[in-house]
């Protein structure tokens, strides 16, 4: 009872002090934060730079215009065509290269529509032949993104209209378990796809079938969003944060960051 | 049927635990949907009696007004707070958008409408004479306000409480504006969107037992309250 107590203490001192403290505020994508990697960086951000770091996460599409808006002051997504547009408009600058994982498609373990180890556009053509559901994020985030680009060298565009295409609108996890519960197939990135694997363990009804191919690359960056058109952001706390980053012993922390034994990002900050 | 069992236990043992990230939600939930009761009170209060006391001309216009936002769901709400706190937006330059305090001014949006609308009938449904006797013993206006308002206690109590209810509840306003941002604007509602969206559904099972903890203890204190002041 004592430790109760004395933790609603300190959450609600923690609580308090959020209602003044300045801190460096970065929109984000699901995945970093779905597999607990911004949970395990933050506090040592936190240590080394004394700045607290606070993110929101969602998909890439809403973080970019979250930073277009100039209601952060970072960046850390992963659609680089995306991203590349945003830094010509002039709320960007200095986008750097953090880490990488990749893209894997998974479905059902008996794999109804039969595409285990087939390139991605030969297994999204299967699938809607066989008409199997396909859940899709929907949300414009960076593994959509990705996703409709796989459709559209598929086939000429993503089957919107498909009754077996379901777009969930919902983060990455949420998509895969709804896969899941649905016998589906999704796309998703290694990083969230490997802390799925450790929440569910024996359970888990869910296989990779398609990955490898160089089309499912899914690189991480970080950009600081420009003062100069956002009068209101702390360019020096996102440029603290992106120094730190792409730091050696930093990348060194990111690629010691393992479930069930894998790696889910691998570090490859060029600075 | 199993995982709403197993996940009762392990939520019994999350919250024994003392799981900071759990009590946290819990801390700022409590703190942000207290400050918006209090100054939805504050303003709801007065502009509720005044509505409920005084007869003017548009004041059917003034009651569908009121009535319609109480009909408006928390995610209008969050959006219209968003696009007003958001640093291109109007308020922009407070730089409120994503903190407890963006979570507070949506939620006394939510609140105070609630208010307004009950008190009202509270107000008009107190037996006309009180009003008579009271401007017959020569009370002044504030005096009326004071007597009308304690002779409703119960029912204003009572949109006191609703108005809690859904404060504590509401999940929309609490997402947009605050972010559900870890240990700053996680409230246990966004905490319990966030956890089963991730699968987690033993900490969304402990959130929402606190939920139901926190409604019960509420309508202790009142229910108490109500014996003692009869």
């Amino acid at each position: 009872m004592k430790k109760i107590l004395l933790s609603t203490v300190l959450a609600a001192a923690v609580a308090t002090t959020s209602l003044m403290a300045k801190d460096l505020m970065m929109a984000t994508t699901t995945s970093t934060d779905n597999t607990g990697l911004l949970d395990y960086l933050a506090p040592k951000f936190q240590k080394d730079t004394g700045t607290t770091l606070k993110w929101v996460a969602t998909g890439t599409g809403k973080a970019l215009k979250m930073g277009s808006n100039c209601d952060v002051d970072i960046l850390f997504v992963h659609a680089p065509a995306s991203e590349k547009k945003f830094v010509n408009t002039g709320y960007g600058v200095d986008r750097r290269q953090v880490m990488y994982n990749d893209f894997v498609i998974i479905g059902p373990k008996q794999d109804p529509a039969h595409v285990t180890g087939l390139a991605p556009s030969k297994a999204l053509e299967k699938i809607k032949e066989n008409k199997s559901n396909f859940f899709s994020r929907g949300d414009n985030s960076g593994t959509n993104k990705k996703e409709i680009s796989l459709w559209k060298k598929a086939m000429a565009k993503a089957p919107e209209k498909a009754a077996w295409y379901v777009q969930t609108g919902q983060g990455m996890l949420r998509t895969i378990n709804m896969a899941a519960e649905k016998n589906g197939y999704t796309m998703t990135d290694r990083g969230t796809w490997i802390k799925y694997q450790s929440q569910k363990g024996d359970k888990n009804p869910m296989k990779i079938v398609v990955e490898g191919d160089k089309s499912l690359f899914n690189q991480y960056s970080v950009i600081t969003i420009n003062q100069e058109k956002c009068s209101k952001v702390q360019p020096k706390l996102a440029k603290q944060f992106s120094d730190w980053i792409v730091k050696d012993s930093t990348q060194k922390v990111i690629a010691d960051f393992r479930l069930l034994g894998k790696a889910l990002f691998i570090p490859n900050a060029n600075k | 049927m199993s995982l709403f069992i197993d996940g009762f236990n392990e939520a019994l043992q999350l919250l024994a635990s003392g799981n900071d990230s759990v009590y946290s939600a819990i801390a700022v939930t409590i703190t942000v949907s207290s400050w918006s009761l209090l100054i939805s009170l504050l303003i709801g209060l007065p502009l509720g009696f005044l509505l409920g006391y005084y007869n003017f001309p548009s004041k059917p216009v003034v009651r569908t007004i009121v009535d319609t936002l109480l009909a408006l769901p928390t995610v209008v709400i969050g959006l219209i707070a968003y696009t007003m706190l958001s640093r291109s937006g109007f308020f922009g330059s407070f730089d409120l958008l994503f903190s407890q305090k963006a979570i507070i001014i949506g939620q006394i949006v939510l609140g105070t409408p609630i208010v307004i609308a009950l008190t009202a009938t509270q107000v008009e449904s107190i037996d006309k004479r009180l009003y008579l006797s009271l401007k017959g013993l020569g009370a002044n206006k504030w005096q009326i306000l004071l007597t009308t308002l304690v002779e409703a206690r119960f029912g204003l109590m009572t949109a006191a409480m609703t108005a809690y209810g859904r404060i504590v509840t509401e999940i929309g306003i609490s997402m947009m504006v605050g972010g559900n941002i870890k240990y700053h604007t996680r409230t246990i509602t966004t905490a319990i969107a966030l956890e089963t969206g991730k699968g987690e559904f033993v900490t969304g099972i402990a959130l929402g037992l606190v939920l139901f903890i926190i409604a019960l203890m509420v309508n202790i204190i009142l229910s108490v309250l109500k014996r003692k002041w009869v």
